[in-house]
């Protein structure tokens, strides 16, 4: 079985930002050993001549004129922000104090 | 009236509207009259917007009355799944993380249903974040299917499908990322549609996996699917992957009921063990009537598709835990623990575990690990090429057939709590339906029958190649006629009578 440790899940839980509890931590830790043990079947499939697909149909880059047009009002953009102040989204200190 | 009306076809609820014989705000003052009745047992519904639905049919009305053109579907009902934004209306995507958010804006699915004047009921239940097959990751409580409420309604989009087998609506939308839409109708016996990848325009549709995610129309009939593709199909410039080529006639090829000469495909891999008896056999019950009706099937092999569940979870959740970083509490959503002491991060990071779900969480760790330094060759690039390589199947299958055909699910609906335990067990769920979302190209589900062992709707899966989805509505429609000839009704005219409350 593809071994991934709890330290290894808690690591990958602190990328994500998300917070987790050593319960959490442990059940994730041995799921993901499971998933990993059956995606794995990808590896060796397709040789080195065959490139990869990040899209099902080719596409490249659209560009448009570069004019205003219509866009939300500020009241609309605000209006589901969890905390504003006057025109602002409020948010909690992005610097530590050290 | 109402019990009469609400169980008719949307095409039939157009006649009735166009004659005059219903007003729109009849129409749907039925369709909520229904809801009230069954909705407590079936929880198809996370939010009725009944003002606003009914301002929408008296607008509808008075067009009507005026003698103005309409088009034909103005006035008849439909329910919305709740992963697509609805300018006002709660758009919450089955997760607590965006308890109580109102768009300030409509999706383009949304934009294009009101201009056609199709009456917007409410909101739909589903998996949150539309991960999931079976609506049991909703943070809202799980939808029971009509056809036993002890079982699931499928998922993602089992809300969307629950309302259309329950008579709640004739019309809904669904998205389908690797089956969501059509694993639904399979296991409740209605009619799912999965256009081409770029011809539905995903702004405004809350993102789950960027290159996967495509909304698509859903109803309990073959012809009635085709009415609001037509309605909801287009180029978009707001969506920077939306093709912009016409596309084709859906409603014309529905109503050709003629599949002579066409060569339809059954794929060899999708068959065998792991299928349930009674799937297999209505299956091959609905290949007979095809071949009855003058097609030829032929058998064809998509040797890649072995590996297409595997290389679906990677790619999906590599993309999601991009995808969803953007529910970072700070300007919109649910925000907790911002007491003033905490850090944006700290309160980031509070914010997400409690307001994403198990599965969503598992998701995002697991996509975070694929991407991850030193992992990412292994897994996200392999699945990448494990891409190519089903998108070469279908290449080559498409050079000897018109379409592909598969039961849609391996088994019929299985019991709420089955296997919402067990990830991997959900995720064969979706063996069918995965490799069309990795290729990008057409697929539907539409009801070939009720399993033996069971009684439960089975689903017949057609696969079009990209851009030529019409072909799945001509044999769709062909097969539909068929099989209610030898029936004697429409299956879902055997669902069994819901309690009314």
């Amino acid at each position: 079985m593809a071994a991934i440790s709890r330290e290894e899940v808690a690591h990958l839980a602190r990328l994500s930002r998300i917070e987790m509890t050593d319960t959490e931590l442990d059940h994730l830790a041995s799921e993901m050993g499971l998933i990993l043990d059956s995606v794995s079947k990808v590896q060796g499939v397709a040789g080195d001549d065959i490139p990869p697909s990040s899209h099902a149909i080719s596409m490249q880059n659209v560009m448009r004129p570069d004019v205003v047009v219509a866009s939300l009002t500020t009241e609309e953009t605000l209006s589901g922000a969890p905390a504003r102040e006057d025109d602002r989204f409020k948010v909690p200190q992005i610097l530590g104090e050290e | 009236m109402s019990t009469e009306i609400i169980h008719q076809t949307a095409a039939q609820m157009s006649a009735e509207l166009a004659s005059g014989n219903v007003t729109a705000v009849e129409l749907a003052s039925a369709h909520y009259d229904r809801i009230s009745a069954v909705d407590g047992d079936v929880h198809a519904f996370l939010h009725l917007d009944r003002e606003g639905a009914l301002a929408q049919a008296a607008g509808v009305d008075v067009l009507r009355k005026a003698g103005e053109k309409v088009h034909p579907l103005a006035g008849v009902p439909l329910a919305l799944k709740d992963v697509l934004t609805q300018k006002g209306v709660p758009t919450t995507c089955g997760s607590k993380m965006l308890e109580g958010w109102r768009p300030p804006y409509d999706s383009t699915v949304v934009t294009n249903l009101k201009k056609a004047g199709i009456v917007i009921l409410g909101k739909t239940n589903m998996d949150e974040f539309a991960m999931g097959s079976s609506t049991e990751n909703s943070a809202y409580g799980t939808t029971r299917n009509p056809w036993d409420l002890s079982r699931i309604p499928g998922g993602s989009g089992g809300g969307s499908s629950a309302a259309l087998a329950a008579f709640e609506a004739p019309l809904a939308i669904g998205t389908d990322t690797g089956g969501s839409i059509r694993q639904p109708a399979a296991v409740t016996g209605t009619v799912g549609v999965k256009p081409t990848y770029g011809t539905v325009s995903r702004y405004g549709l809350v993102a789950f996996s960027s290159s996967l995610d495509q909304a698509g129309p859903c109803a309990r009939t073959v012809l009635d699917t085709a009415m609001l593709h037509e309605v909801i199909a287009g180029y978009d410039p707001k969506d920077s992957t939306s093709i912009n080529a016409p596309v084709g006639k859906m409603v014309e090829a529905a109503k050709k009921l003629d599949v002579k000469g066409m060569k339809i495909g059954v794929v060899k891999e999708l068959a065998g063990d792991g299928y349930q008896a009674g799937v297999t056999i209505r299956f091959n019950e609905a290949l007979e009537a095809l071949v009855s009706a003058g097609a030829e099937i032929i058998e064809v092999s998509a040797p890649s598709f072995e590996y297409a569940l595997a290389a679906y979870y990677l790619i999906a959740p590599a993309e999601a835990s991009s995808n969803l970083a953007r529910f970072d509490s700070m300007r919109y959503g649910i925000r907790i623990g911002d007491d003033g002491s905490r850090s944006a991060e700290e309160v980031m990071k509070m914010t997400r575990e409690v307001g994403f779900g198990k599965e969503v969480k598992r998701r995002i760790i697991l996509g975070t690990y694929a991407l991850s330094s030193g992992y990412y060759d292994a897994y996200y690039g392999s699945a990448q090429k494990v891409r190519t390589l089903i998108k070469r199947d279908y290449e080559a299958a498409f050079t000897k057939v018109d379409v592909l055909v598969s039961p849609t699910c391996p088994t019929t609906a299985f019991k709420i709590g089955e296997k919402s335990e067990d990830p991997l067990a959900m995720y064969l769920n979706d063996v069918c339906t995965i490799p069309i979302n990795l290729a990008g190209i057409g697929g539907m589900s539409l009801p070939c029958g009720l399993a033996p062992e069971d009684g439960l709707p089975v689903g017949f899966q057609i696969m079009s190649p990209a851009m030529k989805d019409e072909l799945m509505y001509q044999v769709s429609g062909t097969l539909e006629a068929a099989l209610q000839s030898s029936w004697g009704k429409p299956l879902y005219a055997s669902a069994p009578e819901l309690s009314v409350r």
